[in-house]
């Protein structure tokens, strides 16, 4: 997934196109599948500043042409085990709301057309569990977890309180 | 403004203009005020500022400004004409700053795009009234019985000498068509009798009326413009004259008979005037007999309105420059390298865009003055509602500091200002009677200090009541300690907590329940701070503290482990290494270091920032002593990397919403790309 391809599949698209493509990437095993529209690009894993007094999943910030955007890590976001980062290690700009931010990723596979009747609501587990997967998408032979980037951003006031040292 | 217009230049400049002369109006209404009396300088002014913004707003199509303004030019047209100086004024006066008030609140409007719904119609009866008083107590002249225009008005456009022949003087004719689809017919045939005024008196032109009557527009469209016109130029000149009109399409100029200038009109030109016997000869006045916007327009060819945006880009790609150059000169591949020209050159780059940067700086340096001079029209306000007599007083307005912070500051001086009124200063009774002069006196003062401006608000009034703001912190839950220990000084600045105001009912000028917390919150966002200092009798002094610019300063690269931070130079006082000796440490484990006999606490930076760092040993790494508003602490970090200057850009909100960190400032860029986190020197202090 080179950047052009990805520029050339936002200009193509106005919402309608860009609906239902996800772009795919892994996290400890799992696929994770995340909507294109959110996204504007994704670069390798570059020098990151580390800011102090901030959750641990907040790595810093990074330099992207001259913009500065805080990047996390999506491993300690979810609560996974940390893991070094290695030149398949991605970060995925998000921009939601007109906050951009950075997503570490394991790596980055593919972009996928996931058709609506293709994704089942996440099955209730325990309260408050899948506060972050909008759903489980099917593709091929694999299940995707698509997630809620919105929620990513933003639903984490308290667990920013929670988590600080 | 019904039909979608977006900002345009016009526009712009439009609301730039109106808003000039407003402020310019006050300042000469409110000297007169002062004076208590109607200089013919002041009512020239008036009449000017009102017949510009008529003129403009009505081509800008803000009727409810354009008819306020006409009555108002109206009135002062009157006083103007019958020279009536002795008079009462103090209505007048409040007439014209409501006035103003009104078309201010309307620019807003219009600055924002929204309609223009504010209804000057009480103003404007104000005006009528105010005149007809006028009118009726001068009944010398009997101007008005008649309809007819006192004998000093010679530029009328029917002349006294109507009837007395000229014979070098040539009659004209002349039919003017605008382009189709250019609009404002009537504006662009105002526009031509204006120019026109300049070279002949005598002229009349169809149709008549054309500013108040709507139709005019339609009849200039059909019929042409017409104007009859006595003059001694000739036929080329009168014709590069009316070509030289802006949308002008077609004109037939000829020569006719004298009698038919006046002689054929189906309606006699008396009937125009009775109907409004100031409007159009004041026109001529504007055009001939004010000597001071000649100069003006000399004056304004020197400066040029730029969008504010344009200079924010400007200011952006500066800092990117300052970026670039460090990027290149400290390029890691070439420093280890010995290049004498290269250095040569880079030195050159460097001195330029030091220069460069200084200029863009300047551009956006804007003098303190209009935002005090705002102040003269607040203490007047506030005193006359509270019978108090204050004088203000202003100094180092011309002090300039960058146009972000001009904004913030507006608000907090206004606070402070409206306080010392409104609380500060007492009535000329309490006065007399404490032995002061009858007259208060607000000083507000700025002057410069290092990168820093003071600006000062000093009252002369009765001073802050300690034990009433120690009483209502505690009501509050305010104080953060036993009141005992409190210092005068702390417990002055309690006046700036949130929640605090110590007047009990709110009022229409000081404390609305928004209280000082306003001052400080606004400070707060560029890096300012706020003191006060008061004596009981005496008076109190506010003590605003600003920085000039916020975009890029003087900093000092430090590194603490791996990471690097920056501090602004100018909060440095010393860097030193600590010698054992001077080490002490408190029962708590709190780290102090005598430097010069003074003792000062210390912040090990890679304990505050949870940074791995090699050097734990206090006398092994460098101790910064930093210092802001008279508060001194050392920093311990590990190493000084030197001095630069940083572009401060803000942290991203993001991380802002989830922990506002109080020690850092911001962040910048270096020279290679990489993030410095730029240290919040207040905010250390305060650990």
């Amino acid at each position: 997934m080179t950047q052009a391809e990805l520029a050339n599949l936002r200009e193509m698209g106005d919402e309608d196109t860009l609906k239902g493509k996800y772009l795919i990437f892994t996290m400890d095993q799992e696929l994770y599948g995340m909507e294109i529209r959110y996204i504007t690009e994704i670069i390798g894993i570059q020098p990151i500043t580390e800011v102090p007094e901030m959750p641990a999943y907040v790595k810093g910030v990074t330099n992207l042409r001259g913009k500065i955007i805080p990047v996390m890590d999506a491993r300690l976001r979810f609560k996974k085990p940390e893991r070094e980062y290695d030149d398949r290690t991605c970060i995925i700009v998000l921009d939601t709301n007109d906050i951009s931010v950075g997503l570490i990723v394991d790596s980055v596979v593919e972009v996928l057309t996931i058709e609506e009747e293709d994704i089942a609501p996440p099955p209730e587990i325990r309260k408050g569990g899948h506060r972050y997967i909008k759903g489980i998408g099917k593709a091929g032979d694999t299940v995707k977890l698509l997630l809620d980037c919105a929620k990513l951003l933003t639903d984490d006031e308290v667990d920013a309180l929670n988590d600080l040292p | 403004m019904d039909n979608g217009f977006s900002r345009e230049p016009m526009l712009d400049i439009f609301i730039y203009e109106t808003m000039q002369n407003i402020e310019q109006l006050e300042v000469s209404i409110l000297a007169g005020e002062k004076a208590n009396r109607l200089t013919p300088d002041t009512v020239n002014e008036v009449f000017r500022v009102m017949h510009t913004i008529k003129g403009s707003a009505a081509m800008m199509m803000c009727d409810n400004i354009a008819s306020l303004a006409h009555s108002l030019e109206d009135l002062f047209a009157y006083i103007r004409e019958e020279q009536l100086e002795n008079m009462e004024c103090g209505q007048l006066f409040d007439l014209v700053l409501k006035s103003a008030d009104f078309i201010k609140l309307e620019m807003e409007k219009v600055k924002k795009g929204v309609e223009l719904d504010g209804n000057p119609a009480g103003l404007i009866a104000g005006i009528r009234e105010c005149l007809h008083t006028l009118k009726g107590e001068d009944t010398d002249t009997g101007a008005l019985e008649t309809g007819e225009t006192p004998p000093a008005a010679q530029h009328y456009y029917l002349p006294a000498q109507k009837g007395g022949k000229n014979h070098d003087k040539k009659t004209y004719e002349a039919v003017i068509f605008f382009e189709d689809g250019c609009e404002m017919e009537n504006i662009r045939a105002f526009v031509i009798i204006h120019r026109l005024k300049d070279i002949t008196s005598d002229f009349r032109h169809i149709p008549a009326d054309i500013v108040d009557d709507g139709e005019s527009v339609d009849i200039i469209r059909e019929q042409g413009f017409t104007i009859y016109l006595k003059t001694s130029k000739g036929h080329e000149e009168l014709y590069d004259f009316f070509m030289g009109t802006a949308f002008v399409r077609d004109l037939t100029l000829r020569e006719v008979p004298e009698d038919d200038l006046w002689g054929d009109s189906a309606e006699p030109a008396d009937l125009t005037l009775e109907d409004s016997p100031l409007k159009i000869p004041s026109l001529a006045d504007q055009s001939l007999g004010i000597p001071g916007q000649v100069d003006l327009g000399g004056f304004q060819q020197n400066i040029i309105s730029v969008d504010v945006q344009k200079l924010d880009k400007m200011m952006d790609l500066m800092g990117e420059l300052v970026i670039a150059e460090a990027m290149v000169t400290q390029n890691p591949e070439i420093t280890a390298l010995k290049l004498d020209s290269f250095e040569k050159a880079a030195r050159q780059l460097k001195k330029i865009t030091g220069e460069m940067q200084d200029t863009v700086m300047s551009i956006r340096m804007v003098p303190l003055s209009a935002s005090f001079r705002k102040m003269y029209r607040l203490v007047r306000d506030v005193s006359k509602k509270q019978g108090k007599e204050v004088d203000l007083v202003l100094t180092g307005e011309g002090t300039e500091v960058d146009k972000n912070i001009i904004e913030h500051i507006s608000d907090p001086l206004m606070h402070l200002v409206r306080n010392a009124v409104g609380h500060g200063i007492e009535t000329p009774a309490q006065r007399l009677a404490a032995g002061k002069p009858r007259r208060g006196q607000v000083v507000l003062e700025a002057k410069g200090a290092g990168s820093d401006v003071l600006i000062v608000v000093r009252d002369d009034g009765r001073g802050l009541d300690k034990d009433a703001i120690l009483q209502r912190a505690v009501q509050r839950g305010l104080l953060g300690k036993p009141a005992e220990e409190m210092t005068e000084e702390e417990i002055y600045n309690l006046i700036f907590l949130p929640g605090f105001s110590t007047n009990e009912e709110a009022d229409e000028f000081s404390g609305r329940g928004v209280g000082l917390d306003v001052v400080t919150k606004n400070l707060d966002a560029i890096g300012g701070s706020v003191s006060v200092e008061s004596t009981p009798g005496v008076g109190t002094t506010t003590i605003l503290k600003i920085p000039l610019t916020l975009a890029i300063i003087d900093a000092m690269n430090i590194r603490v482990g791996t990471a690097k931070y920056t501090l602004p130079t100018t909060s440095i006082k010393e860097t030193f290494q600590a010698r054992a000796p001077d080490l002490i440490q408190d029962p708590q484990g709190e780290e102090m270091i005598m430097v010069r006999g003074e003792v000062y606490s210390v912040l090990r930076l890679h304990e505050t920032f949870a940074v791995q760092s090699d050097y734990t040993n206090l006398t092994e790494g460098i101790m910064l002593m930093i210092e802001q508003d008279g508060k001194c602490r050392c920093l311990f970090a590990d190493e000084l990397l030197g001095q630069q200057q940083v572009v401060v850009k803000a942290l991203p909100s993001y991380l802002k919403s989830i922990n506002n960190v109080g020690g850092l400032a911001g962040c910048t860029l270096l020279g290679d790309g990489s993030i410095s986190l730029i240290l919040n020197v207040g905010g250390l202090l305060g650990m």
